[in-house]
């Protein structure tokens, strides 16, 4: 309180704007932290500074080798642009399919809870490993080539698309399931007649989404050998093909956008 | 026909709800259930269709005691008891028609719910309630497209489609404005009378209890305070459910209301159903 | 009322969707699966891999059991890289994505071709994955954290820039004009006006995207751009899959706790 009354007095000419922390100790503190931070850490990494410096001129060598892209071998591009493309499909398809029963599993209103449990287990495990892991040790047990690839996009896939599907049912207002419950139906009946309806455009939304990053995830996964374009990009990258590089990205770089594309349409349309 | 003993529900939280509560209906009358919040008014209703299981106590429908069915047979007995919903609790997305239909769930097979192929019976049934509401011509209108007023008369309509035995009715006018809030009950317990159903009412606004049932009911802490016929309910019986206030003013308004229905033409007698229908039905359709 | 208006007034017949209706969606529903069918069987599956997928999957999982626990102490310094190269990343990205994002943004931008060359960069950059990104910047830098931290930092300018430009194209117009109408500078308006209400999204995403990063770090060892990834990657081609066991799990808990650390912030902050 005194310091409003302070503040009204006539000779106030200093004001410094408010600071989101309060405390200027914290503030310098947090300040001296981060600076710390990046010294330690740049200093901690195990860093070849010399060969870092070279980078420049190596990147300009680079460029100069990769520019004009050479589309010669489109036939080679052309396939493994529509290995990509068939692998995304597919795993959208599948996972699709995989991600109703697990999702409504995860939907902690819906059902018991050691079922709840196990199917969130199984969505967070799915997630927390990035796509090239989960590729690696497919190609481990099924070999090398597309096979591995479509699994492990249907992994990522079925884990995103369940766990959407999962908070929406979980979001939805109790009392329109209370009502359909209190008419006398049948948990199948309950699904057919409100969760569906009310979480089908949501759902699609989301799969047709899940098609458009698996277009993305499907370049990469190649890297580990499990098929696609990411194959074709990662063997001009050991051959210092870096002509042929640079053709196989900008290719990736239209087909994600027109994925993308293609995606926003479909979305806009689904009411 | 209906017979609540000795119920009681305690939450997990440890909140005691109902604290023995017996309850008799034995003739088709429009009960209300009145009380101050949290007095259990909705822990009852949802008892007695076990939306709510009930810790301990007995609710027989026809010398079948509910509390003690297994799940398949409660589905079986769900289908007699028709419920209304404070926030009428549509399937947003469905059409009202489907919506109406959803009354039907228990009667009908999987794969005929999953299609929406309801047998002729059922969807000459759903017409006729949709005009006995005042929506006629709003079959193929999505739910989230009415209105309050009309929503809940969709969700009246459903409920019927049950052809219940017992009328579940929790809270019909909490979401509504005045005016509405009165024609969804006159059409209510018009409907309850004309079909002879029973229905149980929960009703936060005393005014619309008294001059729409035939009994009132009083919770007060999980336990029945007063229970009689609607004219019996004075400034002491108010009292004892809500505790000390100036009730003169909510007693009179029930003069007012009588004046209002002599007017409206509609008598509180059990109308003989189908002279009156056409004359309410544009009465309604009138004040939407 | 007769019967016939009876009848029709309350027909027997209501179906829910028109002929026409049911047989688009039956067409959508044909024609989904034939691109699922198409897809698959061009994909030169070799099925048989399948027969005994189940055998190999047991075989795994035996012979990653009982984790290497003794491998755990020679784990702990990639990981820490790991977590150096996502937060270093994170912090490039602010700094190159934020001008950028001030192009990218309709109302921000000089002209149609700034415009243009924004969105250019943040479509190119979400395009091209992370590993991608590592294996361009591993011939550039040679192997090492500096090419994963320059990786992760491209991969993430396009998702924050993007981000941020949307968030800029969503301010409130009136405090920008209010801010113009002073006389300030472009930079003094872009500084006032506009800075203070895209500062949360800005600190949101970063949060966000740096919990993303860490992920995403886990795997750049693959292609030689640092963290865990080359252990992970060593180990599976030497088949020790006790200690593949170990990083799995240290991977988990690493990427399951930078999630929870990323949420509760995002929680305090907005």
């Amino acid at each position: 309180m005194s310091d409003i009354v302070a503040s009204t007095g006539a000779d106030r000419s200093r004001w410094r704007p408010p600071s989101m922390i309060e405390n200027p100790v914290y503030r310098g503190g947090l300040a001296v932290l981060a600076i710390a931070y990046v010294v330690w850490s740049l200093a901690a990494l195990d860093i070849d500074w010399q060969r870092v410096g070279s980078g420049f001129p190596r990147a300009m060598d680079m460029f100069v080798r990769m520019v004009p892209p050479d589309f010669n071998r489109w036939e080679l591009l052309i396939r493994g642009v529509l290995e990509s493309v068939q692998m995304a499909l597919a795993a959208s398809f599948f996972g699709m399919i995989l991600a109703v029963p697990i999702g409504l599993c995860a939907a902690v209103n819906l059902v018991p809870k050691p079922v709840y449990l196990v199917a969130r287990f199984i969505v967070v495990l799915s997630r927390t490993f990035h796509e090239i892991i989960i590729a690696i040790l497919f190609v481990k047990i099924f070999g090398f080539g597309p096979l591995a690839g479509v699994l492990t996009l249907i992994v990522a896939s079925t884990s995103f698309i369940s766990k959407m599907l999962a908070e929406d049912i979980e979001n939805m207002p109790p009392g329109q399931l209370e009502a359909i419950r209190a008419t006398g139906a049948s948990f199948p009946k309950l699904l057919v007649y409100c969760i569906s309806p009310q979480a089908l455009p949501r759902y699609l939304g989301v799969s047709i989404y899940r098609l458009d990053a698996n277009i993305r995830h499907s370049t990469v996964v190649g890297i580990v050998g499990a098929g696609g374009i990411g194959q074709v990009l990662a063997a001009s990258f050991s051959r210092y093909d870096y002509d042929f590089s640079l053709a196989i990205l900008l290719t990736i770089i239209s087909l994600v956008f027109l994925g993308e594309f293609f995606s926003n349409w479909v979305r806009s349309r689904l009411r | 026909m209906l017979e609540v003993t000795d119920l009681v529900k305690v939450y997990p939280t440890g909140t005691r709800a109902l604290n023995g509560v017996s309850l008799t209906v034995d003739e088709p009358k429009v009960i209300a259930i009145i009380g101050p919040s949290g007095a259990g008014k909705s822990t009852l209703i949802r008892c007695i269709n076990r939306l709510v299981e009930p810790t301990s106590g007995k609710i027989l429908l026809d010398g079948v005691d509910i509390a003690s069915l297994g799940r398949r047979e409660l589905r079986k007995f769900r289908r007699r008891l028709g419920m209304i919903f404070q926030e009428y609790n549509l399937v947003e997305r469905l059409t009202v028609m489907e919506n109406v239909l959803s009354g039907r769930l228990g009667y009908v097979s999987f794969w005929q719910a999953y299609r929406r192929r309801y047998p002729p019976d059922d969807i000459r049934m759903a017409f006729q309630l949709l005009d006995r509401v005042g929506l006629s011509g709003y079959e193929n209108t999505r739910a989230d497209a009415l209105s309050g007023g009309q929503r809940q008369r969709v969700g009246i309509a459903r409920a019927l489609m049950q052809q219940p035995d017992l009328l579940l009715v929790d809270e019909p006018t909490a979401s509504l404005d005045p005016k509405t809030s009165r024609q969804i009950m006159r059409l209510l317990v018009e409907l309850a009378h004309e079909r002879g159903t029973p229905a149980l009412v929960n009703i936060h606004d005393v005014g619309l209890a008294q001059s729409f049932t035939d009994r009132v009911v009083g919770l007060a802490d999980g336990r029945i305070v007063f229970d009689g016929p609607v004219d019996r309910v004075t400034a002491q019986v108010l009292t004892d459910i809500y505790g000390e206030e100036d009730w003169s003013t909510t007693i009179r308004e029930v003069e007012d209301e009588e004046e209002e229905r002599e007017e409206a033409g509609v008598s509180r007698s059990k109308p003989p159903a189908r002279e009156k229908k056409d004359e309410v039905t544009l009465g309604v359709a009138e004040g939407e | 009322m007769t019967v016939e208006e009876h009848a029709r007034r309350y027909p027997e017949v209501w179906r829910r969707f028109s002929p026409r209706e049911t047989l688009t969606r039956y067409v959508w529903y044909v024609s989904i699966v034939f691109v699922a069918v198409w897809s698959v069987s061009n994909l030169d599956i070799s099925w048989f891999y399948f027969l005994d997928a189940h055998l190999q999957l047991a075989d795994l999982a035996i012979r990653m059991w009982p984790p290497d626990v003794a491998f755990t102490a020679l784990l702990l310094a990639p990981l820490v890289e790991t977590i150096h190269i996502a937060t270093l990343g994170t912090a490039v990205t602010v700094v190159i994505a934020f001008p950028i994002a001030f192009l990218a943004a309709r109302n921000t931008t000089f002209n149609a071709a700034t415009w243009f060359i924004g969105r250019f960069i943040l479509v190119a950059s979400r395009s091209v994955n992370t590993v991608v990104w590592g294996l361009l910047f591993v011939a550039i830098f040679g192997p090492g954290p500096v090419a994963g931290i320059w990786a992760i930092a491209f991969r993430s300018i396009g998702f924050m820039g993007k981000l941020v430009a949307e968030a800029i194209e969503e301010i409130d117009r009136g405090a920008v004009e209010a801010i113009e109408a002073t006389g300030a500078s472009r930079l003094q308006v872009l500084w006032i006006g506009i800075l203070p209400q895209v500062l949360p999204v800005i600190y949101g995403t970063t949060v966000y995207r740096w919990d993303i990063n860490i992920r995403e770090s886990t795997v750049l060892g693959f292609v030689g751009a640092g963290g865990i990834g080359i252990l992970l990657y060593s180990s599976i081609n030497q088949f020790q899959w006790r200690e593949v066991a170990v990083i799995l799990v240290a991977v988990f808990g690493v990427v399951v706790v930078s999630e929870l650390i990323s949420a509760t912030v995002r929680q305090r902050i907005t």
